[in-house]
């Protein structure tokens, strides 16, 4: 039976410094000091369990670069349970770990809010005319990529070859919904000519099926075993091949929808009908076609579109939630899912333009088209370039999402207190709680343990590896009980449920 | 065998398209008005982004380089 897909997402944002001497990693590393500020407790992040060079297919002999673990850049944990640090140079936020995908798009939101202040507030610590300006995007057109990854919780028991198998088609056609759309192309031997408007950021940057890597030959299912929970019973799938939306509604369908395929491979419903002939040269495909029209060919020689293959998991979930319900995801969110799922296949089939307030990619190509018409441009005018760059512009005055009309989930003043706030809905609850309570006695803490410095020799390593432990359901009482952390150390030991 | 369905389904679809594909004299109004009304947001976001387009866009573009990431 499918287990709760427990998932986040981990956004790199492009940065640009104005008129200040700073590096990329010092300007990250500014904007994140900068929303910490002096007043705040920091907690180190503990890198007591990294192990990103662990591999889902087992011991593979020869050459696989394995990323580094960079221990000695700014690296922080948020009393919303997320993680707020610098990676290879870029400032990076992990949401915390949530129930569904409706909680995860109001997470996601808190993640451009916590990025909006630490522009005003690292602004105020600049010379008058410094800025460092934040995107949410994927790409430079230079070729330089940074991503967005999701990750799902998903049961150790589905053989990790089926799940590669089963779960490549729809990355590749998702793209038609969850795609953020660019303005040129940037596939290794390409000119940025070659494609005037595409579906996705990240499509042009895959070179394999499946691997280790995430910097360079990007494959489309990374196989990063490294599950920050019990190792025995849960995998993490490490989703690297989705690019950061605006649209809210955008990233409530990519989770969504890439839950609920999770959750039917777990329950062993989706066969091999879809499998790709060649998933690498069928990702650029899908996206290079702005006319949804483009086939791809399957290994059992038949040519699909990508909204068909959309339509067949589609009808194919209609009939696993019959007989399986939807508990995996919430009846509620999965209820939401499905009928969202159908509408933005039904738009961009009759038009995509119908869908314009949903998905990014039609957003963007409208504004594209639009002042390419209206100022007579050819594609390769620096100024179409300037508005998929703006359209990520994080900055409300700037951003040009902020403009389009994009139709939004969660309610302004959610997205706000979700910055200082965890979900109730998982063991981020626990993380962010003790550490909005008791930061000064917290050592260091990560996605599965909190290093709690009580005064008494040794330091007490607290493990949460069970993400539906720690909730607030399960703890709420007993945190707000405690008035130090001894105490709750004390108690916790009475307690199985932590 | 599931393909066949899901091209069962897609002519199902074009079925209730083509049902709802003779529209009366006012529905085309309102289409009309429909679309004038998104032709009229369009220029109202074009002339936004006349107003807040990085001013010099070429410039902005080339120097917009990042280091690559995961």
């Amino acid at each position: 039976m499918a287990i709760a897909k427990v998932c986040g997402i981990e956004t790199e944002y492009g940065i640009v410094v104005r008129n200040a001497d700073l590096n990329a990693v010092a300007a990250s590393s500014l904007l994140i000091n900068a929303f910490l500020g002096r007043s705040e407790t920091r907690t180190a992040w503990d890198f007591f369990d990294e192990q990103p060079g662990n591999d889902a297919r087992g011991l593979l002999l020869g050459e696989v670069l394995a990323p580094e673990v960079e221990t000695h850049l700014v690296n922080t944990v948020l009393t919303n349970g997320a993680r707020y640090y610098v990676d290879h140079a870029h400032p990076e936020c992990s949401t915390p770990e949530c129930r569904t995908p409706s909680e995860l798009v109001r997470y996601d939101r808190a993640a451009e809010e916590i990025m909006r202040t630490s522009m005003e507030r690292a602004k105020a610590l600049l010379a008058p005319d410094g800025e460092i300006v934040v995107y949410k995007n994927n790409s430079d057109g230079k070729g330089n990529s940074y991503g967005c990854h999701e990750n799902y919780l998903v049961d150790r028991a589905v053989p990790f070859g089926q799940l590669v198998t089963q779960i490549t088609p729809h990355f590749v056609t998702r793209q038609v919904f969850a795609g953020a759309g660019k303005v040129g192309c940037e596939s290794p031997g390409s000119t940025p000519g070659d494609v005037a408007f595409q579906l996705s950021q990240r499509a042009d940057f895959f070179e394999e099926e499946v691997g280790l890597e995430t910097t360079l030959k990007r494959p489309i299912v990374n196989t990063r075993d490294e599950p920050h929970c019990d190792p025995a019973k849960y995998r993490r799938l490490h989703v690297i091949v989705g690019d950061a939306n605006m649209s809210e509604t955008a990233t409530f369908l990519k989770v969504g929808t890439t839950a609920i395929v999770l959750a039917m491979i777990e329950d062993g419903v989706v066969g091999d009908e879809l499998v790709l002939a060649h998933p690498v040269t069928a990702i650029r495909q899908v996206s290079n076609d702005p006319t949804l029209r483009a086939t791809v060919a399957l290994a059992n020689g038949k040519r699909v579109t990508a909204l068909d293959a959309q339509w067949h998991l589609l009808e194919r979930a209609r009939s696993w939630a019959d007989r399986h319900g939807l508990d995996s995801v919430t009846v509620d969110d999965g209820k939401r899912i499905l009928e969202e799922w159908e509408n933005v296949l039904a738009g961009l089939e009759r038009d995509p333009n119908e869908v314009a307030d949903v998905v990014d990619w039609v957003a963007k190509k409208r504004l594209v088209d639009g002042y390419a018409r209206r100022h007579s441009l050819a594609p390769a005018d620096a100024r179409l370039k300037a508005i998929d760059l703006q359209y990520s512009d994080l900055r409300r005055d700037r951003s040009l999402a902020a403009r389009c009309g994009l139709r939004t989930i969660t309610a302004e003043a959610d997205a706000q207190t979700a910055v200082h706030t965890p979900p109730d809905s998982t063991r981020a609850y626990f993380r962010g709680t003790c550490l909005a309570r008791f930061a000064g006695d917290i050592v260091a803490a990560n996605w599965d343990s909190i290093v709690f410095d009580i005064g008494r020799e040794p330091l007490k390593r607290v493990p949460m590896m069970e993400p539906l432990r720690g909730t607030k359901a399960l703890v709420g009482d007993l945190l707000a009980s405690c008035t130090t952390a001894a105490e709750l150390i004390g108690r916790l030991g009475d307690s199985p449920q932590s | 065998m599931v393909l066949a369905m899901a091209e069962r389904t897609k002519k199902q679809r074009s079925a209730t398209r083509q049902n709802t594909e003779q529209p009366s004299d006012t529905e085309v109004a309102a289409d009309t008005q429909g679309t004038d009304r998104l032709k009229e947001e369009l220029d109202d976001l074009l002339d936004e982004i006349d107003e807040v387009l990085e001013t010099n866009a070429e410039d902005f573009v080339k120097s917009y380089v990042q280091k690559g990431g995961q």
